[in-house]
């Protein structure tokens, strides 16, 4: 028996979630004394990427009618290849529109958001997040049949190289409900939930007028921008870029957070961070209570002359 | 047209997270309900089709009587009625095979959610209750119109966004962007009054099955104390960084 997942790619190119959901499924495989076949939608990208990561097979759907995304035809499609008792998904957004259709589908329990490997195969029992981010829940599952979701920087991308064997299979399943009409993918810019660094800001920034610095800083690590919910609900930035409860969570390596207080609502989505940076000039911001490193001072000062230092490090 | 809004009943926001002393289950103790914020969205844009279209607006909820207060809030919204499925929801299976059950007969052309609970997160019951009832799911939501049999959607994808056209009957899932936080309905005291009145049907579960069950919980672990740097001093927090957390 196999172990699966689902390799997620976008216009055929491997997502960073995907690396991650097989190094995941491998440790799964590893447990269970099983195997990893990794399935994919019509991508173009080699499988030796996946082999990298642990994947021994990697089928290859290919079918014309699922060009476009339709969370009820791909999961038809995963399902008819995909017929082991272990399925490991992304916690991205199409992964997690498919994921409870399948399970409906195969009879199988969903576990999402998961955070670590399972604590027990049999029963299934395995640690996820739960309240925002507030929690964690054990969950156990029973059912002959499991079907997971890995919530995106927790496990990690693991290289585990494997000789692996690829497979085509043509399909075409039937896809007349939803038809695609646009497809807008911001080019150049980094996706929130899989950038391993994020700079945030908020309502310290006065305007959104000055968000060219928040913005150049990240540009200097590598970072994704984000802002908390005062600062999207007045329209300063998109309602995409608030992170918190009623936003995204994310867990990225490093989050550095500019002129945002720290209320509770804002802490959920970003506590699993790793390392926690927090510039406020006020000292009593409740932030600083969850941060790990802190600096009390003007942020229109310290940004720029940070990204100076940064630049110089990495020059 | 026949909308179906599906509303958690879930912890406040401000609300702290604790668990019971053998850490088996959710402390309930002095917290305060509300309508999942991310159910709120969909309510508020049901009732904008209630509005433009002349729409009906049901409420559905999963809970024992506590959620009760919950479901009179949506109906001082502008919900027209609701049910509440009388059931303490263990999972998202059983809740979403609830939801499907009432769904079934209802006649309903398009079933609204939010994407997830603030709560247990588990973004699961759209999806199923989509499949439980054999119609399209369109995830993520934030956009919606409805012209006739078809519906248009916008869904956020990483990075970008799609528009979609998605025959009815549908399961949209919202989120923030549905509707505009602006346009988020407070209710005025003819609503509180009207919603007094308005039928909210009880209706008892169809089943006890479930499949995954929360046998404990953790509160997230402190974090050490922070480290402060002088803002004259920033090399010192890129050498932290770079050195000890191994970030940069």
């Amino acid at each position: 028996m196999a172990v699966f997942v689902y390799a997620e790619n976008i216009n055929g190119v491997y997502k960073k979630a995907a690396f991650e959901a097989v190094s995941y499924a491998k440790a799964v495989a590893d447990q269970a004394g099983e195997t990893v076949t990794a399935i994919s939608v019509n991508p173009t990208d080699s499988s030796d990427l996946l082999y990298k990561y642990g994947a021994s097979n990697v089928i290859n759907i290919k079918d014309e009618g699922l060009k476009s995304f339709s969370a009820k035809a791909y999961a038809q499609a995963v399902s008819e290849v995909a017929n082991g008792n272990i399925i490991v998904f992304p916690h991205t957004t199409d992964a997690s529109s498919i994921a409870p259709m399948l399970a409906i589908m195969n009879g199988h329990s969903l576990i999402t958001n998961t955070l670590a490997a399972p604590e027990s195969l049999s029963p299934f029992q395995v640690k996820r997040k739960a309240f925002s981010g507030k929690g964690f829940m054990h969950a156990k599952s029973e059912a002959p049949g499991v079907i997971l979701t890995v919530s995106q920087n927790a496990f990690g991308v693991k290289e585990n190289v494997v000789s692996g064997s690829e497979e085509v299979k043509n399909l075409s399943v039937a896809n007349e409900d939803t038809k695609v009409i646009s497809h807008e993918q911001s080019s150049g810019k980094l996706d929130l939930k899989e950038a391993e660094i994020v700079v945030s800001a908020g309502r310290g920034l006065k305007g959104p007028e000055n968000w060219g610095m928040v913005e150049e800083l990240a540009n200097v690590l590598g970072a994704a921008t984000a802002c908390s919910k005062p600062v999207s609900d007045i329209g300063w930035r998109p309602h995409t870029e608030h992170v918190g409860q009623t936003g995204k969570a994310i867990s990225p390596n490093l989050y550095i957070a500019i002129g945002i207080s720290g209320a509770i609502q804002h802490l959920a989505g970003v506590n699993s961070s790793k390392t926690i940076v927090v510039i406020n000039s006020d000292a009593e911001a409740p932030f600083f209570k969850s941060a790990d490193y802190g600096v009390v001072g003007d942020a229109f000062q310290i940004i720029p002359a940070l990204t100076e230092k940064i630049k110089a490090i990495r020059g | 047209m026949k909308i179906l809004v599906c509303i958690s009943s879930v912890p406040d926001t401000t609300s702290k997270i604790n668990f019971t002393a053998d850490k088996s289950a959710f402390d309930k103790n002095g917290i305060q309900w509300v309508i999942n914020p991310l159910d709120e969205f969909a309510l508020t844009k049901a009732i904008k089709l209630q509005e433009s279209q002349g729409a009906t607006v049901t409420v559905i909820n999963v809970g024992d009587a506590v959620t009760e207060p919950v479901i009179r809030k949506a109906l001082a919204i502008g919900a027209n009625d609701a049910v509440r499925v009388n059931l303490d929801p263990k999972d998202s299976y059983s809740t979403a095979k609830e939801i499907a059950a009432v769904a079934q007969n209802g006649g309903y052309d398009l079933i609204l959610c939010g994407k997830e609970s603030i709560d247990y997160n588990g973004g699961s019951v759209p999806g199923m209750v989509a499949q439980l009832l054999n119609q399209p799911f369109v995830n993520a939501s934030v956009g919606l119109d409805v012209n006739g049999s078809e519906a248009t959607a916008v869904r956020e994808i990483e990075g970008g966004k799609e528009t979609i056209s998605v025959k009815l009957p549908a399961v949209i899932a919202g989120q923030k962007g549905l509707v505009d936080e602006k346009d988020l309905i407070i209710p005025n005291m003819r609503g509180i009054m009207s919603a007094r009145t308005k039928p909210l049907q009880v209706v008892e579960p169809t089943s006890s099955d479930v499949k995954v069950q929360g046998v404990s919980y953790d509160s997230v672990p402190p974090r050490a104390a922070v480290k402060l740097v002088s803002p004259d001093n920033l090399d010192e927090l890129v050498r932290l960084l770079h050195e000890e957390a191994k970030v940069i």
